[in-house]
């Protein structure tokens, strides 16, 4: 195999000294105080609001908007419907690319979904635009919604999750199954679930000729940009879209949703900025959702306890008129090695709104199905359930064969085996008891999420005060990136970091890429290190090419960069500051710009995924079955760590989540109507704080000089994966009782009593 | 939330007389008055404000020795009275286990009692619901029905009562006292909840203007005070509606149990006093299969109206439960999971 | 019809001219107030995002309606730092990364402060998360904030303590 090598200009910064750090979070003041402004926070002079009317059918046409009543309204300035929107540059139906989803924008009467937007109301006071749309009383033609992974033919999707292919095989699995001493099938339900980030969807939108300024969350910057720019005939250099802060995405905000642009219609109509809120159950319908599945997973293993052959089938839903599949089934690509593996996907199409990747997409999905299968697998084969796991490591990534780029995840098992206690674990189900008589289960799951990156790119300056900036229109959404990016930055220019000016937030900056895919701090953090490595190389040919420098002949790279000076690397009392060189040459500031891609070259050499091991223990009270996750420790290694604290609490809300998937999620949707009956967050649970007692995130070494520079991995969303099903897993074995429909609801582990 | 007047009057009979026109509905703290305005659910034209009536926010220990609770009172402040606490511990461990702090902090005795169902299908606007539009028919039956109603209810009405604090006062012989155009009057909290019937629009005996001033606990329901618990099986740890729920009241002498109160919640559309359980443990021994007996005999009339079974056999177990909590004595301090089977106080879950 | 209601919010005193009855507290701070600090993550009290502290009560201000509470005292996350000395509860959440996204933290902070002023918490961590349970964090930041209360509870005791002696 040929040598790799990374092809960078030679770094001439000393990473440790900003990087790796546990600062507290720089955007913490403003949070705490409230004085962080997120989107729905502005308020414009001369600002309306507008209020969307939403259909309670999933499927027909609307008929009749009682616009009148809503008009009579006091305060009410303006309704807008299908018949009175004005033209747009582009239909919301034209797919231009496969990150372009349909949208609903008033662009017919037709209702594809519940919660559907049918119409917007626009008034002085939020009181009397709510109202406005509450009047409007529509009626509606409607037809019987198709609704759940039975609801009609399914078919074979040409694409699954981002452009996957939906059929992937290594070996003869039917052959490698037959021939399987030990063999299990188990056919895994997951319920559709809903994003929910706390901060609803939310836009102030003001026009100034064909100028565009918005206030809007987003994880996807430039992507929106692009996207209003065609909807709307302008060019993107018109369209400001401002999210310095975004009260949570989890992919929801990834792409500038159908109600966003309502808002920024309803300006457009109105000639005065307007500020549109989604009203919590509005978040069940128009900005995606995690579709229901259906995985049936059929493993065979020998006598040795190892894999002979894993097919892993999933059924899952989109709507009748775009795709998102979620691709449950990849998850079986990575983790266990297995002679033959087959995976499989097929789709039915439903009245509901077009899903989205939702923190984990097909990840999280899958490993729920396929570490419950794991561990059924296991049991069938008298074997400890991480030893199972230990016995079927993938040394190679399963299905391509390729060498991963580094792989922790026996020191995640150990580690977090040890943490756990994994070794005073009793093999029988229902077979362990605490004190007080509840029924105790631990269980274990694998994690795993691909190392991926985007392109990004960043400019960077340094200034003849010897302050710097770095400039890039990144997305924090929680995740820390004000911070963690701030200290790349520190880094890669040789500054302290309150030395440099960190400028985010706005799409107006440098495109950094879609915060998605737990890709960012990769993508960003890749591409401020070359802008910084850039603009100090700059710096460095001003010194080294200067002969009253005392850098003088060092050459490019004798130099080095640290707390605002050069020095020679041969002879570090030769140094002199970023100051004294521009002052010197009398330059106010130099520039440059730097990109991050991902290396080809690397890429296909190697696998680069992050991994973990996550074991959790539940009581289950013996006669009720009600349920407690009592405590999770979950061991992961995602390359370099930035910043420990932020990871940490990324992981740690990651594996909530995966307790949410567990034991919580679930969107009910009524067949007769098609309407989800929960959608508030009084009944669609997600973990309270007393559901989680005791969350453990454990940072295992790694490093890996083949991902990126930087060695960067990303943590977002691998927290779900493995978590889920050591939690299923747990409560098999705190009960004996294997639930396959996820959440696991209480009455399913109630039996009936005997005598 | 449609527009409305907004009264806010001196006295009680002010109140009732503004409260009497047609379409006038009582604001107290609001928290579910107001979640329903906003849902559309319910379109009062006036709101009659009583938050700052006189006389209506005592706690008033009784000459002879029973309670008498003002219907402003908050429901945390009420769980919170040392005095209440320690006479009626599992009315006091019912309110704890309730929504949340802020939701407790804020919201009245008289509007715990109010409290409408929370049933998807009353909520959504767009739902058939007899309640909310009598004769439209109930689209519950036959929907998502897991938590609804397994005593009690008819073909118009599957629906449940949501309170936590009805239970143990059920089980308590609770009064409530009523101001109206007619004067006062007063009613037990047991006959102050209606069965849907044919008419589950008609939540409660309230007439129209109808006001609650207070909620009286008479000086029996003191001498429970040893071994009183109430529990809740929920599908999260906290801040969720009881799945089914128990109060337990025991009076032990001599090792025997010389009287017991039972109720039960999320059963029904009001608490289910269960009063032939109360026979069976009557001058019983403290022993599990009396307790398994009575249990049966409260769960006797149980019916599953829809996909919810289960709740039979789980109200049966959870009855059993309470009754044992309540053997094993009333805890010297409120556990830090109120009425949660997993609340950390010294003793095993059986009692 | 104009209601009158005088509201002293953060030791302000002001009275308010409602054109509409309709106003929540929330909606009043949010939208006529500038006052955004707290937010709205529900508008129907069920994930506590909008807790503010009424008359000494932590309550979620999405359910009150702004003309029933003349005469209240109201304390928002804006007023709870003294000048730029951080209330012991914004440091302590800030120590222990009690937050991610931001947006349910003045709520938490608000609520904390309403639970240790309840003084029935004490010292134990689960007595902390039941009472914080009415404040929904999607993002996980739970350990974190349950670290905060029992951290900054443990500061405002010795604060007291020192006080009274």
């Amino acid at each position: 195999m040929a040598e790799i090598t990374i092809t960078q200009r030679p770094a001439h910064v000393r990473h440790g000294s900003n990087i790796g750090q546990p600062l507290t979070r720089r955007d913490g003041i403003l949070k705490v105080t409230g004085k962080a402004r997120y989107a729905a926070d502005h308020h414009p002079p001369g600002m309306l609001y507008a209020v969307l009317a939403v259909s309670s059918i999933a499927r027909g046409r609307v008929t009749f908007l009682d616009v009148e009543a809503a008009k009579a309204h006091p305060r009410v300035v303006e309704v807008i419907t299908p018949a009175s929107r004005p033209v747009l540059a582009q239909d919301p139906d034209e797919k231009t690319n496969p990150f372009t989803f349909r949208l609903d924008l008033l662009q017919s009467d037709k209702v594809r979904y519940a919660n559907q937007p049918i119409a917007i109301v626009v008034a002085e006071t939020f009181e009397a635009a709510t109202e406005g749309a509450a009047l409007l009383s529509p009626r509606y033609d409607t037809d019987p919604p198709r609704v759940g992974l039975d609801a009609a033919e399914s078919f074979i999707p040409s694409g699954v999750g981002v452009g996957n292919p939906p059929q992937v095989h290594r070996g003869d699995v039917e052959v490698c199954l037959a021939a399987a001493p030990k063999q299990i099938e188990a056919t895994y339900e997951t319920a559709p679930q809903y994003h929910n980030a706390m901060e609803p969807h939310a836009i102030v939108a003001a026009w100034d000729g064909d100028t565009l300024s918005v206030d809007t969350p987003s994880q996807g910057l430039a992507l929106a940009q692009a996207r209003l720019a065609g909807l709307f005939g302008i060019s993107p250099d018109t369209i400001h879209i401002r999210s310095p802060f975004l009260g949570g995405g989890f992919g929801s905000k990834g792409l500038i949703s159908g109600p966003q642009v309502l808002g920024i219609i309803a300006a457009r109509v109105v000639g005065k900025p307007v500020k549109l809120v989604l009203r919590r159950e509005e978040m069940f319908g128009p900005v995606g959702h995690r579709a229901p599945t259906r995985q049936t997973l059929r493993m065979g293993a020998d006598g040795e306890g190892k894999l002979r052959a894993l097919d892993h089938r999933t059924r899952t839903t989109s709507s009748t008129f775009d795709d998102f599949f979620e691709p449950a089934s990849d998850i079986s690509h990575t983790i266990y090695a297995s002679a033959a593996i087959s995976t499989s996907h097929e789709a039915v199409r439903v009245d509901t709104g077009t899903p989205l990747f939702m923190r984990a997409p097909g990840e999280a999905t899958g490993s729920i199905a396929l570490e419950s299968a794991i561990d059924e697998m296991a049991y069938a084969c008298s074997m400890d359930p991480l030893a199972f796991r230990l016995r079927n490591y993938a040394e190679v990534e399963p299905i391509s064969g390729k060498p991963f780029s580094s792989k922790a995840l026996r020191d995640c098992y150990a580690q977090g085996a040890a943490r756990f206690g994994w070794d005073r674990r009793l093999r029988t189900a229902r077979s362990m008891r605490d004190h007080a008589g509840f029924l105790v289960g631990w269980g274990v799951g694998t994690a795993t999420f691909p190392a991926l990156m985007f392109e990004g790119h960043a400019k960077a300056l340094l200034r003849q005060d010897g302050s710097g900036v770095l400039e890039i229109g990144a997305h924090d959404m929680g995740q820390g990136a004000w911070t963690a990016l701030a200290q790349i930055a520190a880094d890669s220019l040789g500054l302290d970091i309150d030395q440099v000016e960190f400028r985010s937030g706005t799409s107006d900056l440098p495109d950094a890429g879609i915060a998605g895919g737990s890709a960012h701090t990769a993508t960003a953090g890749m591409a401020i290190h070359t802008a910084g490595a850039e603009v100090v190389g700059r710096l460095a040919d001003l010194a080294t090419n200067d002969e009253r420098s005392p850098l003088f002949g060092a050459g490019n790279a004798g130099v080095l960069a640290r707390g605002g000076r050069l020095f020679r690397r041969d002879d570090e009392s030769r140094s002199e500051s970023y100051s004294e060189i521009l002052t010197r040459t009398g330059l106010a500031q130099i520039e440059a710009q730097g990109k991050s891609a991902a290396d080809q070259a690397a890429q296909s050499n190697y696998a680069m995924h992050a991994h973990g091991a996550v074991f959790a223990e539940v009581k289950v009270d013996p006669d009720l079955g009600q349920m407690r996750v009592t405590r999770v420790v979950g061991a992961f290694a995602a390359g370099r760590i930035i910043n420990p604290r932020m990871v940490h609490s990324q992981l740690c809300g990651g594996m909530i989540w995966g307790v949410s998937f567990a034991l919580h999620e679930h969107a009910v949707i009524d067949p007769r109507s098609g309407r989800p009956m929960n959608p508030n967050l009084a009944e669609y649970h997600i973990p309270v704080n007393a559901d989680v007692p005791s969350i453990e995130a454990l940072l295992v070494e790694e490093q890996d000089p083949h991902v990126n520079a930087l060695g960067i991995k990303g943590v977002g969303e691998i927290g779900v994966t493995g978590t889920a099903g050591a939690v299923a897993n747990a409560v098999w074995h705190a009960t004996g009782v294997r639930v396959r429909n996820f959440p696991i609801t209480l009455d399913r582990l109630i039996e009936p009593q005997t005598g | 939330m449609n527009n409305f007047d907004y009264i806010r009057p001196a006295t009680v009979q002010a109140a009732v007389v503004a409260a009497s026109e047609p379409g006038a509905a009582y604001l107290a703290a609001g928290t579910n008055l107001l979640d329903l305005m906003k849902g559309g659910v319910t379109r009062p034209r006036r709101l009659v404000d009583i938050t700052h009536l006189p006389d209506l926010d005592r706690i008033e220990e009784l000459p002879d020795g029973g309670v008498r609770i003002g219907a402003l009172v908050r429901n945390a402040a009420l769980a919170r009275n040392p005095s209440f606490a320690r006479r009626f511990p599992a009315a006091a461990e019912a309110l704890l286990s309730g929504a949340s702090a802020q939701l407790r902090n804020a919201a009245t005795v008289g509007g715990n009692l109010l409290q409408r169902t929370r049933c998807a299908y009353f909520y959504d606007v767009a739902s058939a619901c007899n309640k909310r539009n009598p004769g439209a028919g109930c689209d519950a039956r036959g929907g998502d029905n897991r938590l609804h109603a397994i005593m009690g209810w008819s073909e118009s009405c599957i629906a449940t009562h949501p309170s936590d604090f009805c239970v143990p006062l059920v089980a308590l012989d609770a009064v409530v006292e009523i101001e109206g155009g007619a004067g006062r009057r007063e009613i037990s909290l047991e006959m102050f909840h209606r069965l849907p019937g044919d008419a589950p629009e008609r939540e409660t005996v309230l007439e129209p203007g109808e006001m609650i001033v207070a909620v009286r606990l008479p000086q029996e329901a003191a001498r429970f005070a040893a071994h009183s618990r109430y529990v809740k099986v929920r599908e999260r740890t906290s801040y969720a509606f009881a799945v089914v729920s128990a109060a337990a009241a025991l009076r032990i002498e001599g090792g025997t149990i010389a009287e017991a109160r039972l109720a039960l919640g999320g059963v029904a559309l009001k608490p289910w006093r269960a009063r032939e359980a109360e026979r069976i443990l009557a001058a019983a021994p403290i022993d599990a299969s009396i307790f398994r007996r009575a249990a049966e005999a409260a769960l006797a009339e149980a019916k599953p109206s829809g996909d919810n079974g289960f709740k039979i056999e789980l109200a049966r177990r959870i009855v059993v439960r309470a009754i044992a909590l309540a053997a094993a004595g009333t805890p010297e301090q409120m556990p830090a999971l109120p009425a949660s089977p997993f609340a950390t106080v010294a003793g095993v879950i059986h009692g | 019809m104009t209601f009158s209601t005088t509201l002293t919010v953060n030791g302000v005193t002001r009275t308010i001219q409602l054109d509409d009855p309709r106003v929540t507290l929330l909606d009043l701070l949010r939208e006529r107030l500038d006052l955004t600090g707290t937010k709205k993550g529900c508008d129907r009290g069920q994930c506590g995002a909008c807790t503010v502290i009424l008359d000494g009560r932590r309550v979620n201000s999405c359910l009150a309606l702004a003309v029933s509470h003349d005469g209240a005292h109201v304390l928002t996350i804006e007023g709870v730092a003294d000048g730029n000395r951080l209330h012991p509860v914004q440091e302590a959440f800030l120590a222990h990364d009690g937050l991610q996204c931001g947006f349910c933290t003045p709520g938490q902070i608000m609520s904390a402060i309403g639970l240790i002023n309840e003084g029935e918490a004490y010292d134990d961590p689960e007595r902390v998360r039941e009472g914080m349970s009415g404040n929904l964090c999607r993002c996980g930041a739970y350990q974190g904030i349950t670290q905060a209360v029992l951290d900054a509870q443990k500061v405002l005791e010795a604060a007291r303590s020192q006080e009274v002696a």
